[in-house]
């Protein structure tokens, strides 16, 4: 499948992201640099220490003062260049911790919102293919407000991959849910991982979660990277960061 | 007993009509200004707010004659848009609705940016990371979740101009069938002898038409959260 062929290529690290930003956020100096690798990269570290900061960074949501970011060929953030790449032309998913699903619209106009916006033809394979993988085709007509809180990460996450990401960043999707739900999702995750082609930047404390879904890891600690490798580095973590 | 002169007839269609035009053209300045005021900062933001409020606050026979001398047709703003436009305000229906419209707005901007003020903002962050400028996620977003207050304030703005009197009968008088509303309408008859009992029948009319505004706009504003919280 063509579709395939461009997405693998992408997970292959031609999309490779790379970050280097410095920015004082209150009494948080976040000064990080790091690359991702292969299709799933994590961002851990306890909270405070500048995970979200990163992200937005990167989404754009924030601008960082000093530094650079770039997506395989593209820059996207350039303090020194003066580029600044706006939000709505990055084409970065972005799955937020609470879901940030539009409360007007149902479940199947959630999931369109990003193709109306870039302008782009119904896809009804592509659709139906994402809508399978996350298993919310008995969803759509639904309203947000009517879901459970695992269904409505869910659709967040499909509503960010149907909008054609470069790159898929999920900022603690999981942090909302029960434990439970958690073991009910992260296969999903896992899933999205292996079929979705698109390369994606997992947030998150909880080690137990990044063990799961990435490969490589950055470990952040108080707005600095305190180390980056494989997941064998999660072995070395605090009791309690484990879960 | 109820009955009604062809003159009274015409001054409660005339105010209806007022009430309808200056609450649908003030609209989209009043989204327009709240919106200005929820989200952005600039200098002069507090004047251009107190500009806004004045007319909440002035007599409205001081805002009539503020219009009379602005929009008067030998009043520089009034001449121009006449000789320019053609639009003439001076001693016309269209002169009522631009004194309703001007002493409605501040209500109207008020009720329209609290409920701007109101939302998330993280959902806008949410459509921009999706693709949407910030000219689409105004109206695919911002504009569907405001749209109670919107209503709301559009409601304000219809009940506020019914009632309208001094700043009207200043601006433009007090003429049968050009600019004789209801409230004026029942301000003549109260001046001459035996015109009670049908000032009487249009104090009816007006209290019938606010309480049917009033019950639309609950339904409407209803309808409107319903939409917004999923039924």
């Amino acid at each position: 499948m063509a579709g395939q062929t461009s997405g693998g290529t992408a997970a292959r690290g031609l999309n490779m992201l790379t970050v280097q930003v410095e920015k004082q956020l209150g009494g948080l100096s976040v000064n990080v640099a790091f690359s991702t690798q292969g299709s799933a990269t994590a961002l851990f570290g306890p909270s405070g220490s500048g995970k979200t900061s990163v992200i937005n960074m990167v989404a754009g949501l924030l601008d960082p003062a000093r530094g650079r970011i770039s997506l395989g060929d593209d820059v996207l953030f350039d303090a020194k260049e003066g580029i600044d790449v706006p939000v709505w032309s990055r084409r970065i998913g972005y799955v937020f911790q609470e879901g940030r699903l539009f409360p007007h619209l149902s479940v199947r106009n959630n999931l369109d919102y990003g193709r109306w916006m870039g302008g782009h033809k119904h896809d009804a394979r592509e659709f139906d293919r994402i809508v399978a993988m996350l298993d919310i085709g008995h969803l759509l007509d639904r309203r947000p407000g009517k879901l459970s809180g695992g269904e409505r990460q869910r659709v967040a996450v499909g509503r960010a991959l149907l909008m054609r990401p470069r790159l898929l960043l999920l900022d603690e999707p999981l942090a909302s849910l029960d434990a439970a739900r958690k073991r009910d999702i992260l296969p999903y995750l896992v899933r999205l991982r292996d079929e979705a082609h698109v390369p994606m930047v997992y947030v998150s404390h909880s080690a137990a979660e990044v063990r799961c879904i990435a490969r490589r890891v950055v470990r952040l600690d108080n707005g600095q990277v305190a180390e980056i490798g494989g997941t064998e580095l999660l072995d070395r973590q605090q009791p309690d960061m484990l879960l | 007993m109820f009955e009604l002169s062809p003159q009274h007839w015409t001054a409660i269609e005339l105010s209806l009509r007022v009430a309808v035009v200056s609450t649908l053209v003030a609209m989209p300045f009043g989204i327009g200004i709240a919106t200005l005021l929820a989200r952005t900062s600039f200098w002069g933001k507090s004047a251009l707010d107190a500009l806004v409020h004045l007319p909440l606050v002035l007599p409205p026979v001081v805002t009539g004659y503020l219009l009379l001398i602005t929009f008067g047709r030998k009043a520089p703003v009034g001449a121009f848009l006449a000789d320019h436009f053609g639009i003439v305000f001076s001693f016309r229906w269209t002169g009522a609705a631009l004194a309703c419209g001007v002493m409605a707005f501040p209500l109207m901007v008020r009720a329209m940016r609290l409920s701007i003020e109101a939302i998330d903002r993280r959902l806008e962050h949410a459509a921009a990371t999706l693709g949407a400028n910030p000219v689409w996620t105004f109206a695919t977003v911002t504009l569907p979740l405001a749209m109670p207050g919107i209503i709301a304030g559009m409601m304000l703005a219809f009940a506020r101009a019914l009632g309208e009197f001094g700043a009207t009968i200043t601006f433009v008088s007090n003429i049968p069938g050009e600019t004789q509303t209801i409230s004026a309408a029942i301000y003549t008859l109260t001046q001459v002898p035996g015109g009670d009992a049908a000032a009487l029948n249009l104090v009816i009319v007006a209290i019938f038409i606010s309480f049917a505004a009033l019950l639309a706009s609950e339904w409407l504003a209803r309808r409107a959260a319903a939409r917004l919280h999923g039924a």
